[in-house]
């Protein structure tokens, strides 16, 4: 999610080059980190606690963002195989394979140099039980110090004073403690504070980037774009600085593009009219993700809202870190994400976008991989038509298994609601009387 | 109820209890006294004692097996996630639940996870809860957590049981569970000393019984089984012994454990049910019921795919432990298709194993699978090298 | 007059259907897709233009006062005729193919041989044609390719006996040019072809006919300009049909429109295709509402079926009459294409009969068709089924059981022509948007 595809975009804006130079630099660090001495955390997306990381001087690499640059550079097949090769099932979560099959396989960064291992699995698993298993396969393999941070599930729809307890407690006694001794440096809540006060100032802007779509025309796309905004906020940069000034810059690039009355950037330059607004829930697929795009931009659809883009925290109703508060908010803020979320709050959240960005339709991009996101999906999507009235549609990719893209079958499904968004809303659509 | 007293009346009740998708036995309880309640709960655990304390019925959905036509349910799933699921949405819709008041979801996988939300999405009046647990085994912090979640629960049930539950009909239900968790325990035990004489197709139909019945009423089966079964004069096989591993949840179909042992095998160990075995100890019943009762969970209770192991040396080890203790002579790891959590650990539960010399083959089933040649076929050639690695 | 064309590019066979002003059928017709879409729709266009004209001829004999009581059954032998005149001019087209690949080839000395083998063959070609298209007579394909084809290789052989030329060579002489004739319109005139059926007609019918009539009939039926107002593409292969993008909708609307058109009151659809199965909603206009499709999984679809004949060694027609032998119904937990031939065996081993098992089969089929109308929204009001398994008798009986016990009482269409459907929605698009048009205009 934080890589541009491979060809290059027609139009580079400063923000894609700024953040572009941001990763570049985050892969240095830590490809050099046995020259540089620095610790290397590895921990996940949702409930990804880089303001903490940070606060230790240790660096923050995340196993799904590898996955995902594997997968945009075609490689990630490879890997796959070599993982079922290992003997992990066909069945499980090509993210888990494709990881375990570049390890096998010497694993070596987009830069080229080879990735060092984790000095610590920081195993918050967030809204997904693959990361416990994930993680008790990389400490199989690494032999590295593993800590576990258990977020519990948001199963009623709220967040119970025992479920944040239970995360800041286990902050305090076991997180902490086990990054401190790692990294030799001791935890100072004030340079977390710190870190959380940019934290906010970077959701502030980033918020008001998503909600740009309920512009119309959109400025932006939601989903194929939107997976390239939460890049810096997502990973190893919120906290940070150059978050708080991507953010700035991406949001006046908008601004500009909002009074100039356009839609959105794609790879192929700007889009043409837009014809129809959509709401996606599911992640994107990221091995044809290109072609992908296409089917929508090509059509004139654009994706307007995205669940996939709260995976790693949900900020536009009204959640932000919170320096007042580093340790609670820190736990608010990995309960809060959108796959620790049930079902009824997610349906609630896509029925609210529906709405507040007056979208034509909702799209459910299941994936194969990812249980967390998929199971229930289909029971979604009824409540959705049958709360809003609107139309849906469902098509089954996966993240970085190439094998499970079919294009002409998405093609069919997409062409086929498209044109069934088209019929309902045209007076074309009405009959002409026709004798049987 | 009058319990049946030659072994093949006991096989024969819980065969029938087994193959009763409408769930007639706890329907009759409940209609037997007005106001009774039944909640219902998924693999792997919950605390039974609590809701048996509350006056209510546990009742185990495992899905709805081989015997069932899923149309509904199929609507609702993916073709990539496993069957339980739809198969249990599909009872649900069907009005085969119609009668329980209420469902528990434990924390075994993303499936059963989102399958709890789905619930409340379909039967709004239902109490539905995920019912977390610790994934952090210190008392006074995964402990604390799971204390105050088991109280939530409790006041959760309170409301579906109309009344009060108290602390000493929660531990006068603990040591009813203790019984019924001694008498488990000796039927394993019985099977893995003689396993001619207690077949798995046997007892697992004997533990499917204690998903549907009183507590107390298996508890009888199953003192029933262990005396007509020692008397029973089957002849051994030159079998050889090996566990089952990875059935903890979704459900192979009966025929599937026939054909394993059909084609030489002795199941003498197995994650069946682990709701049965998953306090590997007595929970004390002095003192405070809850605290006993997340001690037990803490500090003993089995291993398996759902549950974290901080232990990175200890991976594995409660496994071989079983192989160990069963004098089994190899592991067998049938796993459902699209099985998350039992799938990501084969892996490494493999890796144990071999550092042990423990051979191991492993396959993938569904509830309504089918074909069980290629089972037969597996299951016995593996028989067979062990018996030739033996020998050698 | 104006007419509106829907044509439905599908992967074995490419449909049109002619629609005239009123949305009344015209004509429609069928022809295989081959690998040249281009000509898959040129043929079929042709083939309903030829139905189009029997159509119109037929208006004109019930107007005008040719004394024919049925027109329906006269139309049927002009049309039988008029398909053996193709079939011969046809066949002189392979002929003269052929001589020319004669020509054209190093026959080393053989070419002389080579001729009159070919005449040979032609000759009983031609002399058994009209007992191919005799009243009654069975045709296990209407396509030349496959006539042709079937009854060339069968002469050839006693012909290389007889003249002792090489079978090979004649095989060869048969693949180099049959591509070109399939690929290329009947040559010579349609009406021409339709005064020579009416001839046959005329010399073998028993009825008294007013030749003048039937001519001045069918100058009527020729002299009206058929005029293509509008055309619509859809199907497998619509992105390569040769019309502009604004022509093209997707095989789901125009499915779910073709059966509105055929049934009014139809809700919802089901198609079961070789690879895919659909569901699909439509409101009381036609227009989709919601559509539900089989997964990555193919199982369930009719290819499922087809396996299981390969398994059975029986041809894919006769599983439907097996299955209703059966006193029960098998359960069959897996429609899984690839573990069907291991499900069979597993269930014959076990010693089930074979029918009993097939009418499983089926079941399990269908089974999979209800998940997917399920997951579209279910069955509240009246249900059309298309696609090729609606002919299997099997399929249909566990299919009316299956939707009974679900949904109810629900009224059931099951469309022997379902074939075109997807054309007739095609067809109905283009008349639709073309009025819509006007009325802006």
């Amino acid at each position: 999610m934080t890589t541009k595809p491979e060809k290059p975009a027609v139009v580079k804006e400063p923000s894609m080059l700024k953040q572009k130079a941001m990763i570049a630099r985050n892969y240095d660090k830590l490809t050099s980190a046995p020259e540089t001495g620095k610790k290397v955390v590895s921990t996940y997306v949702p409930g990804n606690l880089n303001e903490l990381i940070m606060c230790f001087d240790m660096l923050n690499n995340l196993p799904e963002i590898n996955a995902i640059q594997n997968g945009l550079r075609k490689q990630s097949g490879n890997m796959i195989r070599e993982a079922e090769k290992m003997g992990h099932s066909e069945d499980v979560c090509s993210y888990v394979k494709a990881d375990i099959g570049a390890m096998a396989r010497g694993a070596i960064a987009p830069n080229g140099k080879p990735m060092p291992p984790p000095d610590l699995l920081l195993l918050s698993y967030t809204g997904c039980f693959t990361f416990l298993k994930w993680f008790e396969l990389l400490r199989d393999e690494w032999g590295c110090e593993t800590v576990m941070l258990q977020v519990p599930y948001d199963g009623d729809g709220k967040v119970t004073d025992n479920m944040r307890d239970y995360v800041v407690k286990q902050l305090k006694e076991e997180v902490i403690p086990a990054m401190e001794r790692i990294s030799g440096v001791k935890f100072d809540i004030d340079r977390l504070r710190e870190n959380l006060k940019h934290s906010a100032a970077a959701e502030d802007d980033f918020v008001w980037v998503l909600q740009s779509a309920m512009n119309k025309p959109s400025p932006i796309d939601a989903y194929f774009g939107g997976v390239f905004y939460i890049g810096p906020i997502f990973t190893a940069f919120r906290g940070t600085e150059d978050a708080v000034d991507y953010y700035k810059l991406l949001r006046q690039e908008i601004e500009e593009r909002i009074a100039q009355g356009k839609g959105p950037i794609t790879p192929e330059g700007e889009m043409g009219e837009e014809k129809y607004r959509l709401v996606v829930e599911g992640p994107p697929n990221w091995t044809h993700f290109r072609d992908f795009w296409k089917m929508f931009y090509d059509e004139g659809a654009v994706v307007v809202a995205s669940t996939y883009t709260k995976v790693g925290g949900v900020f536009d109703f009204g959640f932000r870190h919170d320096p007042e508060n580093p340790l609670e908010s820190l736990a608010d803020y990995c309960l809060g994400c959108y796959t620790n979320r049930n079902l009824p709050d997610r349906v609630a959240m896509i029925e609210n976008y529906m709405e507040a960005y007056q979208a034509d339709g909702l799209l459910i991009n299941s994936i194969k991989s990812c249980n967390s996101f998929s199971a229930g999906q289909l029971l979604m999507m009824r409540e959705i038509e049958r709360r809003t009235g609107k139309p849906a549609a469902f098509i089954e990719t996966d993240l970085v298994d190439p094998r499970y893209f079919s294009a002409a079958n998405i093609r069919t499904r997409l062409e086929s609601y498209f044109q069934m968004i088209e019929q309902k809303r045209r007076p074309a659509g009405a009959p002409t009387p026709v004798a049987a | 109820m009058a319990s049946p007293k030659t072994t093949e009346a006991i096989v024969a009740h819980c065969e029938a209890l087994f193959g009763d998708l409408d769930f007639t036995a706890a329907r009759r309880w409940k209609d037997a006294e007005p106001g009774r309640k039944v909640i219902g709960y998924m693999p792997i655990y919950v605390p039974r004692e609590i809701i048996h304390a509350g006056g209510m019925l546990p009742l185990g959905i495992l899905g709805g097996g081989d015997n069932i036509e899923v149309i509904h349910g199929d609507a609702y799933y993916q073709s990539y996630i496993c069957r339980i699921p739809r198969s249990t949405i599909e009872l649900a819709i069907t009005k085969r639940l119609d009668f329980v008041d209420g469902m528990l979801f434990p924390a075994i996988c993303d499936v059963i996870r989102n399958l709890s939300g789905m619930w409340k999405l379909m039967r709004p009046e239902a109490y539905v809860r995920y019912f977390d647990v610790p994934q952090n085994f210190r008392d006074d912090l995964g402990g604390e957590y799971y204390i105050n979640e088991l109280r939530e629960l409790i006041a959760g049930l309170e409301g579906v049981a109309g009344r009060k539950i108290p602390d000493d009909d929660i531990r006068r239900s603990i040591a009813v569970y203790n019984d019924n968790r001694r008498l488990v325990q000796r039927v394993y035990e019985l099977r893995a000393k003689t396993p001619w004489k207690a077949p798995t197709s046997e007892v697992y139909l004997l533990l499917r019984a204690g998903m549907v019945l009183p507590v107390e009423d298996h508890s009888r089966l199953l003192e029933d089984y262990l005396a007509t079964c020692e008397a029973r004069d089957r002849p051994m096989r030159d079998n050889c012994r090996i566990v089952l591993q990875g059935t903890f949840c979704e459900q192979p179909p009966l025929s599937l454990i026939k054909a394993i042992e059909l084609s030489g095998c002795y199941i003498v160990d197995d994650d069946f049910m682990l709701v049965t075995r998953w306090l590997l100890d007595d929970v004390a019943v002095d003192g405070d019921p809850i605290a006993n009762l997340s001690r037990a969970f803490l500090h003993a209770s089995a291993a398996t795919a759902a549950k974290y192991e901080p232990d990175p040396a200890q991976k594995g080890a409660f496994l071989i432990e079983t192989v160990r203790k069963r004098a089994a002579e190899g592991v067998i790891f049938a796993s459902p298709s699209f099985c998350d959590p039992a799938l990501l650990d084969r892996p490494m539960l493999a890796k144990a194993l071999s550092r042990e010399n423990i051979p191991y083959i492993s396959f993938k089933y569904a509830e309504n699978s089918g074909q069980m040649q290629p089972i037969r076929e597996q299951a016995g050639t593996f028989a067979d090298s062990i018996k030739l690695w033996s020998e050698a | 007059m104006r007419c509106f064309i829907g044509i439905d590019l599908g992967s074995t066979t490419t449909k049109a259907v002619l629609l005239d002003e009123d949305g009344g059928m015209l004509g429609r017709g069928i022809t295989n897709s081959r690998s040249n879409y281009q000509t898959a729709t040129t043929v079929a266009k042709l083939e309903a233009m030829i139905s189009a004209r029997l159509t119109l001829f037929s208006r004109a004999l019930a107007q005008d006062g040719t004394g024919i009581a049925d027109v329906g059954a006269f139309m049927a032998e002009i049309e039988r005729h008029f398909r053996l005149e193709q079939f011969l001019d046809q066949l002189d087209d392979l002929e003269r193919t052929g001589a020319a690949v004669i020509d054209g080839e190093r026959f080393a000395g053989r070419e002389d041989a080579a001729r009159e083998a070919l005449g040979l063959i032609f000759d009983r070609l031609r002399g058994e044609a009209p007992a191919i298209y005799a009243p009654g007579a069975e045709r296990k394909s209407d396509f030349f390719r496959d006539i042709a084809g079937s009854r060339y290789m069968h002469i050839a052989e006693d012909v290389a006996k007889e003249a002792g030329v090489a079978f090979d060579m004649l095989l060869n002489i048969y693949d180099k040019s049959i591509i070109g004739v399939e690929n290329r319109p009947p040559a010579g005139a349609m009406g021409e072809r339709f005064k020579r059926a009416i001839d046959r007609v005329l010399g073998e019918t028993s009825r008294k006919l007013d030749r003048e009539a039937l001519d001045a009939a069918m100058k009527s039926a020729f002299g009206i300009d058929i005029e293509e107002a509008n055309i619509v593409g859809t199907g497998y292969g619509r992105v390569t049909l040769p019309f502009p993008k604004e022509q093209i909708r997707s095989e789901i609307l125009c499915h779910g429109l073709g059966a509105h058109v055929l049934y009014p009151k139809t809700r919802t659809v089901l198609d079961i295709g070789g690879q895919d199965t659909k569901a699909i909603q439509i409101d009381k206009d036609g227009i989709v509402e919601n559509f539900q499709m089989n997964d990555r999984c193919a199982a369930g679809c009719g290819r499922y079926l087809g396996y299981i004949a390969d398994e059975m060694n029986i041809g894919v027609h006769e599983l439907g009459p097996l299955a209703m032998k059966a006193t029960k119904s098998v359960r069959i937990n897996s429609t899984c294409t690839v573990f069907a031939g291991a499900e069979l065996r597993d269930r014959l081993a076990l010693g089930e009969k074979r029918e009993d098992i097939l009418a499983g089969l089926h079941r399990a089929i269908i089974l999979r068709a209800m998940s997917i109308i399920s997951r579209s929204g279910g069955i509240e009001n009246e249900f059309t089924w298309t696609g090729g398994v609606a002919n299997n008798e099997a399929a249909v009986k566990a299919l009316r059981i299956l939707v009974k016990e679900n949904y109810g009482d629900v009224t059931i269409n099951i469309d022997p022509a379902s074939i075109y459907t997807g054309a007739l929605g095609a067809a109905t698009f283009a008349l639709r948007e073309a009025n819509a048009k006007g009325a802006q205009a």
